[in-house]
């Protein structure tokens, strides 16, 4: 497996591209699309997340403080849209697109003008979908779910669903690419069942992505129709039905859960075996796990709906079903805990936000399980618990793992170390703010609190105070990052060696850092012994 | 298992994902502008989308024309070739689940949101205290719902223009299978009759199908606002119509290329893409025949 290094030779048309625009704009290169990604995703999510502080500062104290209701609904909706579609998907689009290419000894990705044209439409998607909120109606303020007739009362309603195409459209293309860059641009003997877990996860995640986000499309075309040409699909009064909409959103919803979590199992099967020192526990009970989880994910999409008054026949199913899902996450949080068992351990900054995702995102699954429960469903439904349990899966979850990634893989990116100590920094006060953020949201939700409301209860003050000062902090918290990332990309001395981590194997950790414009050129020959998973037993 | 490779490809720098970016966004935008506009003032909205549109058009013929030009000079090698039919063959894989969702709304409203306000198993009460005179129809008698969205209409007979549709799409997939089979045995006049009749059989299609939505509008009173017949009717065949319609415009591109000799017996994967989309486009029409017409 040796890195032929082959691009001096006719560095004219391989080295990065001087000029800006073609660089950035007509970019046919993993890396720097997916750099884009990761810069494109990071801004949303201090957009989304400047929009999270406004609602924990309006939460602060009971009564009206600083907004009127309808621009507090507004802030909820686009919160989540922002950061489901703006931060969390594309970034583990763009950690995709950078390091799937790496693993796999490819060039490039298969298809790399669509991969240009997947990023490109979602600046303007969320332009169009931001610029709603300075239209004279108001922006979309009916939940991100868009559940009829609620969602139907505003004018945005149109600037939305349009939005929304275009995510599905860039959301789509990038899946069909990382497909066929797995599945047609594999270097010679490297078998599936040799690949890296992340590149697992991101296959079954595209597989996920193509099946669903059309149905999604079909939902909101639902809207616009039912809004604008007169049709009734979600109008009783006309033979329709509101809780279809749900049923079709929610066929997409649920499987989009799994599209947020599964590239994060995959990092964390990365970063785990290489600070444990130990090849990863189960390789293909974990790549079946993943498999399971994204079978299962499109037969439990009515738990979201238990309150709305389904069939009893219904519900059971649905509550097993859920249920059920809990066998191959266990597979995977037990194999990650025997993965580390007689490991030689060392807590760097992403090995400390992969721990930190086992046990929190743990915890997310429990609350999980606890809103399965159909007779318990009933209390919890549209409460702040499960405020709490989203939060614990998407936020310890997904973004801890993504966090942990970009330190993982950064010094492969700018080809130097971050600063630990800073990194620490960010890692002990996220997860202690973080659970001071969340953790006070399940009494909440318990005693009662509904979501999705600017006022409440006194008896919810302390909580509430407590919740919104979590915030404040997580929230701060997150500009060190920011300010490792530019330490690392433009100041930091410190140069990273290829493998960057003594643990580390695969493909991308035998190219050198920074990785150079293009890689693999010519295929590498692959040694199991230098795969992460080389020996797999049958 | 790997993959053999002969060289790998990376293709050159483009500004055309850029400027489709753009045109898509403007189109977008037009759209939403003009569906908001109050009535007698779509100027604006109407004018950005026409200009988006017209981008749109330009854009895929320009990407296309330089892919196109990219194919003759020989730069796809085989591994290129694989990665365009993975690309196809999943596009149409969303395409299914696209129209799977229109599908199931169908079905979803047909099993149980119609029975139901007509009071049967889970809706009894609706229907005891909305609407207790509606009984659980499909078709003429009750598809628009218990308050007759859209007024009394009567539906499009099955075996008059849908039947000969059927048989014209089924017709169309055959003659395009056979230009197929010509186009790997080489006889360039067999395909150019087979295709274009195909494209022909396509536009017949469209005429018909154009005639029953005028036909249902005018004779039948069936409209978009036919309660929710009205709506899974116009939406399934709207949707069929408009993939039938970017199917005929892409049989007949090929067909001016096979007239300009850019295929041969090895290197024709434009030409399989298009027959691919052509046999999809049948397959959803006999779904929409049978559960959209006949039942």
């Amino acid at each position: 497996m040796s890195y032929a290094a082959t691009h001096d030779q006719h560095d004219d048309h391989h080295g990065a591209p001087k000029s800006f625009f073609q660089r950035w704009f007509m970019s046919t290169n993993h890396k720097d699309i997916g750099t884009l990604y990761l810069i494109f995703s990071l801004t949303m999510f201090f957009i989304g997340g400047s929009f999270a502080m406004l609602i924990r500062a309006e939460l602060f104290k009971p009564g009206m403080q600083l907004m009127q209701p309808y621009f507090f609904n507004e802030l909820t909706t686009m919160h989540a849209l922002i950061m489901i579609f703006g931060a969390i998907m594309p970034a583990f689009v763009g950690l995709g697109n950078w390091m799937i290419p790496l693993m796999v000894g490819a060039p490039d990705m298969a298809l790399p003008r669509m991969n240009n044209l997947s990023f490109w439409i979602l600046p303007f998607a969320f332009l169009l979908m931001l610029s709603t909120l300075f239209l004279p109606g108001g922006g979309p303020a009916g939940g991100w779910t868009m559940y009829p007739p609620l969602a139907l009362q505003t004018d945005s309603l149109a600037y939305v669903v349009f939005a929304i195409h275009l995510m599905g459209i860039s959301s789509i293309m990038g899946a069909i690419n990382i497909i066929a860059t797995i599945l047609n641009m594999r270097a010679p003997g490297m078998d599936l069942l040799k690949m890296p877990v992340f590149v697992w996860s991101w296959l079954i995640t595209a597989f996920l992505l193509i099946a669903v986000m059309p149905v999604l499309a079909g939902a909101v075309t639902m809207l616009l129709t039912d809004k604008y040409f007169g049709t009734n699909f979600f109008n009783p009064g006309g033979g329709g039905d509101p809780v279809l909409y749900q049923h079709i959103f929610w066929f997409f919803g649920h499987p989009e859960v799994y599209i947020m979590i599964l590239p994060a199992f995959g990092i964390i099967s990365e970063i785990v075996p290489t600070f444990a020192r130990k090849p990863i526990f189960g390789y293909k009970a974990m790549v079946f796990a993943i498999a399971c989880i994204a079978f299962l994910s499109f037969i439990v999409w009515a738990h979201h709906m238990f309150a709305v008054g389904l069939p009893l026949g219904a519900e059971i199913f649905f509550m097993y079903a859920t249920m059920l899902i809990s066998v191959p996450t266990g597979v995977k949080v037990f194999n990650w805990v025997a993965t580390m068992w007689g490991g030689s351990m060392t807590f760097e900054t992403p090995m400390l936000f992969a721990l930190a995702f086992i046990i929190l995102f743990t915890i997310g699954g429990f609350s999980g399980l606890m809103l399965a429960l159909v007779p318990a469903d009933f209390q919890y439904h549209d409460t702040y618990f499960v405020v709490a349990h989203f939060h614990y899966v998407l936020v310890t979850g997904a973004l801890f793992a993504i966090i942990g990634s970009a330190y993982y893989w950064m010094p492969k990116w700018t080809g130097h170390m971050y600063n630990e100590f800073w990194g620490k920094v960010h890692f002990w006060n996220s997860v202690i703010w973080v659970n001071v953020l969340f953790f006070p949201q399940h009494f909440l939700g318990l005693a009662g609190m509904p979501r999705r409301i600017p006022d409440y209860n006194v008896a919810f003050a302390n909580f509430n105070m407590i919740s919104s000062i979590g915030g404040f902090l997580f929230g701060a918290t997150q500009l060190i990052f920011v300010g490792v990332v530019i330490h690392c990309v433009f100041f930091s001395k410190k140069k990273a060696t290829d493998r960057v981590w003594e643990g580390a194997k695969g493909l991308e950790w035998t190219v050198p850092s920074p990785a150079p414009h293009h890689t693999f050129e010519v295929p590498p020959v692959i040694n199991d012994d230098e795969l992460a998973h080389g020996h797999v037993n049958d | 298992m790997g993959q053999q490779h002969d060289a790998y490809f990376v293709p050159a720098k483009s500004t055309w994902p850029f400027v489709a970016a753009v045109v898509m966004f403007i189109t977008v935008f037009g759209a939403a502008h003009w569906l908001n506009a109050e009535p007698g003032d779509a100027g604006f909205g109407k004018t950005v989308l026409s200009v988006g549109v017209i981008g749109v058009l330009g854009m895929f013929f320009g990407w296309f024309r330089s892919v196109i030009n990219e194919s003759l000079a020989g730069s796809y090698n085989h591994q290129v070739d694989t990665s365009f039919r993975m690309g196809m063959m999943w596009f149409i894989f969303s395409e299914v689940m696209f129209f799977g969702a229109f599908f199931g709304a169908l079905f979803y409203i047909r099993m149980f949101s119609v029975p139901w306000l007509g009071g049967h198993g889970h809706g009894v009460l609706t229907h005891q205290f909305l609407w207790s005179d509606y009984a659980a129809a499909w078709g003429a008698n009750g598809g628009n719902g218990p308050e007759q969205a859209g007024g009394a209409f009567r539906t499009v007979p099955a075996w008059g223009l849908p039947l000969l549709n059927t048989l014209i799409l089924l017709t169309s997939s055959v003659t395009v299978t056979i230009a197929h089979h010509a186009l790997r045995a080489g006889h360039r006049g067999r395909i150019l009759l087979f295709l274009g009749l195909t494209v022909l059989l396509g536009a017949t299609f469209l005429y018909f199908q154009a005639h029953e939505y005028i036909e249902a509008y005018k004779e039948l009173n069936l409209t978009l606002h036919s309660g929710v017949y009205g709506s899974t009717f116009f939406l399934l065949t709207g949707f069929h119509g408009l993939h039938v319609t970017l199917g005929t415009i892409m049989l007949a591109v090929i067909w001016l290329r096979v007239l300009k000799g850019h295929f041969n017996k090895e290197h024709h994967f434009g030409f399989e893409a298009v027959a691919w989309y052509w046999h999809f486009v049948d397959v959803v029409w006999l779904g929409l025949f049978m559960f959209v017409y006949i039942l």
